[in-house]
């Protein structure tokens, strides 16, 4: 047995090398196959800790165009590692084809072997099975696309002048999260078709935007006068694409600036919507996929000691009240739940066969590709959360209602409380719930040409006190008033905010 | 299957923020110049060479979302129930920290200041931040004692350690190559004959020997080119340009006499420090010439210059008659860019003032690039603020003049004396 396990092991080192990496990779490659992980090809990039805090400042992404922002993203994140707040870069893994995976230099050969696992094949299978980043992300072209942009967007500093351009991307910015798609689905990205269309697209969104604001009503409008219609005819929720589409002051090299910011943002969205389950996804994978090289032997103890420790730092959940809790912890909450559902698969209890009666004593993987492919957090949480996860866990809900004088506890983990703990945990996950829903109400075409938001106020909550910096944001890309409604749930409507545009300051639109 | 794909990155694409970081910094430069100006007015100036950790409040610099705040109705779910059932009630939370908040601040930012560490380029930077020395147009080609030698192609002649070997070789191979074509063609023209004729059994003719005879000569030609010739040789050519070296030299005048107290001093020596230090990034060969004066004047060395202890009374256009002489005898104008800075509580003897102006408005403010006069005192400016006041006003571009009383002074009032003129 010794002697046999002596044969078997990969290697004894914690200091890596590259040919130690690649073995590494082919014994976890194996072990991922066993279990039919479905992958893209992945590369493996070896990187320093500046160049780490490089990718983190830029969201992770190794091609980004320049801004100030990512700038002090740097500086704080350089400061953190400084102080040696951080450890850097557990992992940064890009859902591109091929999927990158980033090495810290700094790593033992054990974090290494972990990072390999939980990004180049936990996360890697995840991008390629979800159907959020199946539907909504084009792994193929993320990087050509990210590099048409970057260029696109210094050839305009060049043209117009950095400060024209940051205005402009400060501004953008400030609008990503009401900036995406929600339901609709996107075409996909294609750099091809991007840069081809670019120049169409230029011509045809002037002539539209003209045929929009142009100065007599034609025929048709002019009849209906009287009629009180509003553009658009529905509300919209992508408030940057409404602004591509048809901000009357906007050049189309503007336009195009606003649909990099659109896009990119897009890329993000479901990364937004799949963190709990995306992470736990890879914390199962690195966890199942070492453990069972461990178990053939070519893993030592040393190693396990090491890769053990480093995970339960990942996976673990500090209670409300401990100075170290900022919310949930998706990598705890996320992991635990893909044991979980292994376990009602494997060992069902009664309970499990109650709640769970598709699943339970199913075949794990089977069950665990359809749960992958098919949910994102929100509805993982609502379809999958066990009342054992909920005690284990210890959840509990409360109801902070501004017109109480205590918080409630509403439910907690007992037999009473677990279907509505677990329908508020999966609320909490809802981003359409978490921000606010703020849609593109009115354009007045034949009046001032102002624009009108309506902040759709959901169980009261009140918008941050930052939106009048935000509305004028939005003025600098409309070019005229913006207005803010609120309208309550019981469906009155109230004026919030208003913002004059002052036209000297455009700067003649560069 | 294939092996993995690993790419080491290591050594490419160094320091790849650093756009994003100047970005940020060219950003906020009100509220980074503002964090700097405060540091510079609280540590001492011979330390001014290094970086500096300054914060700048996070509310200038937050990327602002929409978002909700606290209000209204929200649920939340929460790990770690230890005393709690369906029912209970509780306090909320003191200060909004704390329990409950799904949603805490997005960046992890709690303190009020964005704290970060400016890099001693940054720093110095933004201090001489569109400070410019006016009429910094005299950058005489002086002292040229340096040469720089750059390569400018390749030339036919030269000396033997410049060859040039790939090219002297990619020549000699186009001659040959050229130079035996017509006879490598020949030859293989006979080549062919010789085989038909082999082939036909004719090996022993006697037309057959001619064409042996006339390859053997072919040969021999083609290897009688030469492998390397005279005219394949290429050398590196390299040129002289000269490296002009601007030279500054920059006058220290100060008042010792018995009201100059420590205190005054010490804001003098800052003053001539910072301009000191500023005159470095524009010139690459300073000379400072320290003129101390009571009722005579002197030059000393930096460390009497500030040290020294005098009393007495006061004649200040003794050490402008220094600084003139000086000027004539060692720095003459043309290749010398001349700066005077003089520090002073402002008393002078009352029939020397006048004498002070007309020898600053005659004899050395036209020598000068520029003059500044500082006044420590906090008291009304006295009569030679008056004559100075006057030569200011012949020479508005060369001449500056400002009071100060404090230290935390300083700073504005360096900024204020070398601002970019807008003319």
């Amino acid at each position: 047995m010794t002697t046999n396990r002596k044969k078997r092991l990969i290697d004894s080192h914690s200091e890596w090398t590259v040919e130690l990496i690649e073995r590494y990779d082919k014994e976890i490659a194996r072990a991922a196959r066993h279990y039919g992980l479905d992958c893209y090809p992945h590369l493996i990039e070896i990187i320093t800790a500046e160049q780490m805090m490089d990718a983190y400042a830029s969201v992770g992404m190794p091609v980004y165009y320049h801004h100030w922002s990512f700038g002090k993203h740097f500086l704080s994140t350089e400061k953190a590692y400084r102080r040696g707040q951080m450890g850097l870069a557990y992992e940064i893994v890009i859902n591109s084809d091929p999927c990158i995976a980033y090495l810290q230099e700094e790593n033992t050969m054990t974090m290494q072997a972990l990072v390999i696992a939980h990004a180049a094949y936990g996360h890697n299978s995840f991008f390629k099975g979800n159907y959020l980043f199946r539907t909504w992300t084009a792994a193929d072209a993320i990087i050509d696309y990210l590099v048409f942009a970057k260029s696109f967007i210094a050839e305009c500093e060049e043209r117009y002048g950095e400060d024209e351009v940051e205005r402009l991307l400060d501004s953008c910015h400030a609008l990503l999260n009401v900036g995406v798609d929600r339901y609709k689905h996107p075409p996909k990205l294609s750099l091809a078709n991007e840069r081809e269309r670019q120049k169409e697209r230029e011509a045809y969104l002037q002539s539209q935007v003209n045929e929009l604001w142009r100065v007599m009503p034609a025929e048709k409008q002019r009849s209906q006068v009287g009629a009180k219609n509003r553009y658009p005819d529905e509300p919209e929720e992508n408030l940057l694409y409404f602004i591509e589409k048809n901000a009357p002051l906007l050049e189309s090299w503007q336009r195009e600036v606003v649909r990099i910011v659109r896009k990119i943002g897009q890329y993000f969205y479901p990364q937004r919507q799949t963190q709990l389950m995306n992470e736990g996804w890879a914390c199962f994978w690195h966890y199942t996929l070492l453990n069972h090289l461990y178990d053939e032997g070519r893993l030592n103890d040393g190693f396990m000691i090491e890769f053990l420790q480093s995970h339960t730092n990942v996976v673990f959940q500090p209670p409300y009240n401990s100075p170290h809790y900022s919310g949930i912890n998706p990598y705890a909450l996320g992991f635990a739940m893909w044991r979980d559902i292994q376990r009602i698969c494997r060992q069902p209890t009664d309970e499990d066969r109650a709640w769970f009666p598709d699943i339970a004593g199913s075949d794990w993987r089977e069950t665990f590709e359809f749960a992958m492919r098919n949910f994102k957090d929100e509805s993982f949480v609502a379809q999958y959360l066990s009342p054992k996860m909920m005690r284990d866990f210890r959840l509990f809900a409360i109801l902070d209602d501004d017109n109480l004088a205590k918080l409630k506890i509403e439910a907690i983990h007992d037999e009473q409380g677990y279907q509505a703990v677990r329908t508020m945990l999966s609320d909490q996950y809802n981003l359409g719930s978490r921000e606010p829903n703020i849609q593109v109400w009115n354009a007045d075409l034949r009046g001032d040409r102002s624009l009108t938001l309506r902040h759709f106020v959901y169980k009261r909550r009140p918008l941050a006190e930052n939106c009048d910096e935000l509305l004028r944001h939005v003025g600098i890309l409309w070019g005229f008033p913006v207005r803010l409604e609120e309208e309550n749930e019981d469906g009155e409507v109230t004026q919030r905010a208003e913002i004059h545009v002052d036209r000297r300051h455009r700067g003649d639109g560069g | 299957m294939v092996g993995v794909r690993i790419v080491d990155r290591r050594n490419d694409s160094k320091r790849k923020s650093s756009v994003n970081r100047s970005r940020f910094i060219r950003r906020f430069k009100g509220q980074i110049r503002k964090a700097v100006a405060d540091a510079i007015s609280k540590r001492g100036i011979t330390d001014i060479d290094d970086g500096e950790k300054i914060g700048i409040p996070a509310k200038d610099i937050s990327e602002p979302h929409f978002q909700h705040m606290r209000g209204g109705v929200w649920r939340d779910v929460l790990p770690g129930n230890d005393r709690f059932l369906s029912g209970d009630e509780a306090e909320r939370p003191g200060g909004g920290a704390g329990g409950t908040g799904s949603q805490g601040s997005p960046e992890g930012e709690g303190t009020d200041d964005f704290a970060f560490a400016l890099s001693r380029e940054e720093f110095l930077g933004i201090f001489f931040d569109d400070l410019e020395l006016p009429n910094l147009v005299k950058t005489q080609l002086v002292r040229i004692d340096e040469y720089k030698r750059v390569r400018a192609g390749y030339t036919n002649t030269g000396v033997p350690t410049n060859i040039n070997i790939v090219r002297s070789m990619r020549g000699a191979t186009g001659r040959r190559i050229a130079v035996g074509a017509p006879y490598r063609k020949a030859l293989r023209e006979l080549r062919e004959r010789l085989a038909h004729l082999e082939a036909a059994g004719e090996g022993n003719s006697a037309e057959a020997g001619e064409v042996r005879q006339k390859i053997e000569r072919l040969l021999r030609r083609i290897e009688r080119v030469p492998f390397i010739d005279d005219f394949d040789l290429r050398y590196n050519n390299r040129i002289r340009i000269p490296v002009p070296a601007t030279q500054a030299v920059m006058f220290c005048l100060i008042d010792v006499s018995g009201s100059m107290d420590e205190q005054k001093k010490q804001i003098a020596k800052r003053f001539f420090m910072l301009l000191y230090l500023f005159l470095t990034r524009s010139y690459e060969h300073i000379e400072v010439v320290f003129i101390r004066h009571h009722t005579e004047a002197e030059e000393v060395s930096e460390d009497e210059f500030f040290h020294a202890q005098d009393s007495g009374g006061t004649v200040v256009s003794s050490a402008l008659k220094l600084m003139h002489r000086i000027i004539a005898e060692r720095y003459a104008s043309s290749a010398w860019n001349i700066y005077g800075a003089q520090a002073s509580d402002g008393e002078n003897w009352d029939s020397d003032s006048p004498v002070c102006r007309e020898i600053l408005d005659k004899q050395i403010v036209p020598l000068v690039q520029y003059f500044a006069y500082i006044e420590i005192s906090t008291l009304e400016p006295q009569n030679l603020w008056w004559e100075y006041d006057k030569v200011r006003a012949a020479h508005p571009e060369r001449f500056a003049m400002q009071q100060i009383k404090g230290l935390p002074d300083i700073y504005p009032v360096f900024r204020d004396l070398f601002q970019k003129k807008l003319a």
